[in-house]
């Protein structure tokens, strides 16, 4: 790669992190910047699928997803989505800490908070949702019961969990996936990688974890927060 | 316009280090980031899954030559129709060009060393391997049943075969899609040679770009879709099962929104290899180069609104019909817009016939006629008719085969002495395009009149009346199949045996020919620099045009 | 090129006499469509023979003589994009408003239509007369008659299709399709599956005999075994109970369900639907999804208890009940 040097471009040839396709650092990093939006673009499609026949089946079914939607505890709901917005929050930090400059310590600081709100809402998650949802037999494939009182509902409510579960559960992925990002984020960091001119990868992996405490805010009224208009209409 | 060809720099192109002697060893190609020999590595992979569909067609038409059936019972029929499919269309028709091509010529194109993001592109090639282990496993475990389109509550529920492994090959190898698509769309934005700017751009690249829109925007939905299939397979939750609330057409919806647009996945990118094919061997420019640049980003655009016209029958109401039909026949006119513009530029060309130009000039009147058929499935009332039938299947091998293939094929030819800097002999490529052609018509056309009786397609016995016809396209096969033979036997010969190609074999204007064949590992021994247009062949002494 | 193509072409006219061209046309329908098939493959030909034809004639025309040969440099030209944009596109828009009009005007059964129901199950097709006589694999009809088939799967998704009649639909599970047809021409037609529903898929053909109204009259009476559909739904009524609920004079309990069939009702979530089949499907397997908002929630599901065939019945039951209060009112 070395031999590739381009004297009409030596001043950046030096440069350690500029790999041998690209020009410029400058280059680089709009290409890392567009590649993480492109991906993101095609992640809202994969999401989009899932919404798209949660809302088919819930205009189909309002009552069903009503009953479903009141299985679920609102203020695990709640404490999860204050946990993501509060790490959306830190990861800007990370990245604010590197553009001006501030030492690796902060950044790293700012990094595993991040990734500590991060494993408190797989926590909560898996603990006091998934598994007390499992105790209470109501996930779909793993002893799901009808309850007496859903009448005829009980196949759309099950639906209604089918949703649920796989909606949070590939949102659940993306958080392991985006803290095993901000894993490789801290090392490179205390590697000393990042400085006032080169944080490229911490911006896009910012990113990716901004976009995922997005679904979650989507993800949040839709599962928890409905049927409060029909409550008060009897049944 | 400029009068002068650009100066080639004539570099001994033989003894000097390229792309393919530059390292040694079974581990410097698996472990390769650059785009050459990963495009290596998917011609290899794709021509080993085309010979894996082609055998399973070779046996559904020799079946298909007596009305009860000649060799397998209907069970192992609908697994060889399925594995056709699912191999053809997942495994070699999407990757087809954009992997092996798009691969090569996209970075040489804009004058880069490599695609912008190299890992990703290898890392896109093992996905591909993955998912075609996981088919292959499918095959072998005892196959697939439910044809390529799994249509629940069949695929779901009743179907007795390897669904789940099929499904994950596709899933695994859907994600080696979306990531070439995007390493496609930030290479064109961002890594364009000094002075190419948009418009300066060959035509292949504007139509890898709206196929990698297709890849970025579509893919992610048959993955989630197939995905919602597999769990309700394996968990029996209701999603597309009506016996539990759920709705089987939500699934052909969501499946069409990504499979419609798919076919242009797989059509688009053999309209960007024509565009590059008719210019160099009429030695002119492109008629009307803006308007078949456009025409490829309005057809990514209208291929996501048509979906609804594989599901007229299916009881959607009059007001979803209609809408949908007239936005299929609104996504015709790019495609005709584009033959126009293919055929007029060969008007006062200076034409020779070289084997890529005998498959340039197949693609358009096959092309033509399978748009043009397309308009009998646009409108309503026919369409009624002609759903499910052979009609379907000969129209789809028009386009696909007739189509893709045959640029593909031409795609090949035509970059071949610069991918192994060797030539292969010239007759037998030309006589090898013309027994496609023949084999083509003869396999497919009858498959029209056949579905306009009602024969529906799937059946792996008919109605004896319909025995005349289909021996005709069993017949067509056998020269098709021996017509695919003849390049693979010659082409393979050639990396080894045949003539040198120097850098520019065609006289062909662009980037990639202005560097060494084959290129060396970055490519260009000096970043080009673009001062002028694509095309842009020499006037004859007193210019007229313009 | 172009010879390739006329080879082609001639030796499937002169396999013509062995092979048709298009299935036999026994209905008025099938006629309308032949006729815009026919423009759309002139249309075709048309247009592969201009393109080819140019082809052919650049090939010759303009081929390279030697290599100074230069050619001339055109770069494109507006008022020509504009004018194979415009045509095309007239082209297409006319297409669309022809088999717009056939389809837009084919799609609603007239109101003589005799109505019969079918159950597609993996591989046969079950056919039931209003009359009272079954049917697999095979369906008589009157010629001249208009005819509804209301059709549901029991299983998969299968697709009924009679090319004599250039009529499909798919059969869905858990929903009700229909088609119609007014056949013109007694006679023997296919009746093909066309939508792969496994294993016996191809095998899942019958036959379609269009019979004189007579011959149909003497078929029908010599069938005529068992009671009619809304006999037997009427006897299913009172079995499964539904009769102590759902009484003529509606006390309260239950909607009564004389003339309710083709109603607009509107329903406890706010919409209005029309009583149609899938509805009253719907409202004997999850009646708590089609709740009415003046009726407490106390029917039970039926799910599971009633086999699709019997669901017509009662179906055909409950249709009855319209008929007699519509004439009753007339």
């Amino acid at each position: 790669m070395a031999e590739m040097a381009q004297p009409s471009h030596g001043h950046d040839a030096h440069v350690p992190e500029l790999v041998h396709q690209f020009e410029t650092v400058e280059q680089q990093r709009e290409a890392g910047t567009l590649g993480m939006w492109l991906f993101l673009a095609t992640e809202i499609l994969f999401f989009g699928g899932m919404f798209c026949s949660y809302l088919v089946y819930r205009s189909l079914h309002p009552h069903a997803f009503e009953i479903g939607s009141h299985l679920l505890e609102v203020k695990f709901g709640a404490t999860n989505t204050a946990v993501l917005i509060c790490s959306s929050l830190t990861m800007a930090m990370a990245i604010r800490s590197a553009q001006t400059g501030k030492s690796k310590r902060t950044i790293i600081t700012y990094l595993v908070i991040t990734i500590l709100l991060g494993l408190t809402f797989i926590g909560v998650k898996l603990y006091f949702e998934w598994y007390h949802d499992y105790l209470e037999h109501i996930v779909p494939g793993f002893g799901f019961q009808y309850h007496a009182d859903w009448g005829s509902s009980g196949p759309m409510v099950q639906m209604f969990m089918v949703f649920y579960f796989i909606l949070t559960g590939i949102h659940a992925l993306h958080m392991v996936i985006g803290v095993g990002i901000l894993t490789v984020m801290i090392i490179m960091a205390a590697r000393g990688r990042f400085s006032s001119h080169y944080f490229a990868p911490l911006d896009i992996s910012g990113l990716y974890w901004h976009f995922v405490d997005i679904i979650w805010i989507f993800l949040f009224p839709l599962l928890y927060l409905i049927g409060g208009r029909y409550a008060t209409g009897g049944h | 316009m400029s009068t002068a060809v650009a100066e080639l720099p004539q570099a001994p192109s033989e003894s000097s280090v390229n792309y393919l002697n530059a390292s040694y060893g079974i581990k410097s190609w698996l472990l390769t980031t650059d785009h050459k020999r990963i495009a290596l590595l998917y011609l290899i992979s794709i021509t080993f899954m085309f010979v894996v569909g082609g055998v399973a067609a070779t046996l559904m038409r020799i079946q298909l030559i007596q009305p009860t059936g000649a060799i397998v019972d209907p069970e192992t029929y609908n697994k060889l129709f399925s594995i056709h499919g699912i191999v053809m269309v997942f495994f070699f028709l999407v990757p087809s060009i954009p992997a092996t091509l798009g691969n090569f010529l996209i970075p040489m194109m804009i004058g880069a060393r490599d695609v912008a993001f190299p890992k990703l592109n290898l890392l896109s090639w093992y996905l591909f391997i993955t998912g075609s282990i996981c088919m292959l496993y499918a095959i072998a475990a005892g196959g697939v049943d439910t044809g390529w389109t799994f249509y629940p509550p069949y695929s779901s529920t009743f179907s007795h075969t390897h669904v789940i492994a099929a499904v994950a090959g596709i899933f695994i190898a859907g994600f080696s899609s979306i990531l070439t698509g995007l390493n496609f769309i930030v290479t064109i934005h961002k890594m364009r040679a000094p002075g190419m700017t948009w418009f300066r751009m060959p035509l292949f690249l504007w139509s890898m770009y709206a196929t990698s829109v297709i890849f970025i925007l579509g893919t992610p939905v048959i993955a989630i879709t197939l995905f919602l299939m597999a769990l309700e397979r394996l968990m029996h939750v209701g999603i597309f099962d009506p016996a539990v609330g759920g709705d089987p057409l939500l699934f052909q919806h969501l499946f069409w929104f990504y499979s419609h647009p798919a076919v242009y996945i797989m059509i688009l990118p053999g309209m960007g290899v024509i565009s590059e094919l008719i210019p160099a061997f009429s030695k002119k420019h492109i008629f009307g180069y803006k308007a078949v640049a456009y025409s490829s980003m309005a057809i990514a655009v209208l291929s996501f609104l048509v979906w609804g016209h594989h599901m007229f029958i299916t009881g959607q109401s009059i007001y979803t019909g209609l809408i949908f039909s007239v936005l299929s026949f609104a996504v015709a006119i790019p495609s005709a817009i584009k033959v126009f513009n293919w055929t007029a530029t060969l008007y006062k060309g200076s034409i020779s016939y070289n084997a890529p130009m005998l498959y340039a000039l197949g693609f358009i009147g096959l092309f033509t006629m399978g748009g043009l058929t397309g308009l009998f499935l646009a409108s309503l009332a026919t369409d009624v008719h002609l759903n499910g039938t052979y009609f379907i299947v000969a129209h789809f091998h028009y386009i696909m085969v007739g189509g893709a293939v045959m640029a593909y094929l031409g795609g090949i030819h035509y970059w071949w002495p610069k991918i192994t800097g060797r030539l292969y002999p010239d007759a037998w490529a030309r006589f090898a395009a013309l027994v496609i052609f023949i084999g083509f018509n003869l396999t497919f056309f009858p498959q029209f009149v056949l579905g306009y009786l009602g024969m529906p397609r799937r059946y792996a016995v008919y109605p004896p009346e319909f025995q005349v016809l289909n021996v005709m396209s069993s017949a067509g096969a056998t020269i098709l199949g021996v017509g695919y033979v003849i390049p693979l036997i010659y082409l393979i010969w050639s990396f080894k045996y045949g003539p040198v190609a120097g850098p520019n074999p065609w006289g062909a204007t662009g980037l990639e020919w202005q560097t060494p064949s084959p290129p060396p590992t970055e490519n260009f021994e000096e970043m080009p620099v673009v001062t002028h247009e694509p095309y842009n062949y020499p006037s004859p002494e007193v210019a007229v045009g313009g | 090129m172009m010879s390739l193509v006329q080879t082609a072409f001639h030796s499937i006219a002169a396999l013509a006499v062995l092979i048709p061209l298009h299935p036999p046309t026994a209905s008025r329908i099938a006629g309308e469509v032949d006729q815009l098939y026919y423009f759309l493959t002139a249309l075709t030909l048309f247009f592969t023979c201009l393109i080819f034809g140019c082809i052919f004639v650049f090939m010759i025309k303009y081929r390279r003589r030697s290599d100074d040969d230069r050619a001339q440099q055109i770069l494109g030209s507006v008022p020509l994009e504009v004018l194979w944009t415009v045509i095309p596109s007239l082209i297409c828009a006319g297409i669309f408003i022809w088999a717009s009009y056939l389809y837009v005007r084919n799609a609603r059964p007239p109101a003589n239509a005799t109505e019969i129901f079918v159950i597609g199950k993996q591989w046969m097709w079950h056919v039931q007369h209003p009359e009272g006589p079954r049917e697999i694999d095979a369906l008589h009809v009157p010629v001249g008659q208009a005819v509804k088939l209301t059709m549901t799967s029991q299983d998969v998704i299968h697709g009924f299709f009679i090319p004599a009649f250039r009529v499909k639909k798919a059969v869905l599970p858990g929903a009700y399709n229909s088609i119609w047809f007014k056949p013109d021409q007694v006679g023997t037609y296919h009746l093909f599956c066309t939508e792969y529903c496994g294993a016996g898929h191809s095998k899942m053909i019958g036959w379609i005999y269009v019979m004189k109204p007579s011959d149909y009259a003497a078929w029908l009476a010599g069938e005529m075994k068992s009671q009619s559909m809304a006999q037997e739904g009427a006897r299913l009524f009172n079995q499964l109970g539904c009769a102590t609920c759902h009484v003529a004079n509606d006390t309260g309990t239950a909607p009564s369900l004389v003339g309710i069939y083709g109603k607009s009702e509107p329903l406890r979530d706010g919409s209005t639907r029309v009583v149609d089949e899938t509805l009253i499907r719907q409202a004997i397997i999850d009646p708590n999804s089609v709740l009415l908002p003046h009726y407490s929630p106390i029917m039970p599901t039926f799910k599971g208890q009633v086999t699709e065939e019997q669901i017509l019945q009662l179906m055909a039951y409950i249709k009855s009940l319209g008929t007699e209060e519509r004439t009753s009112t007339k």
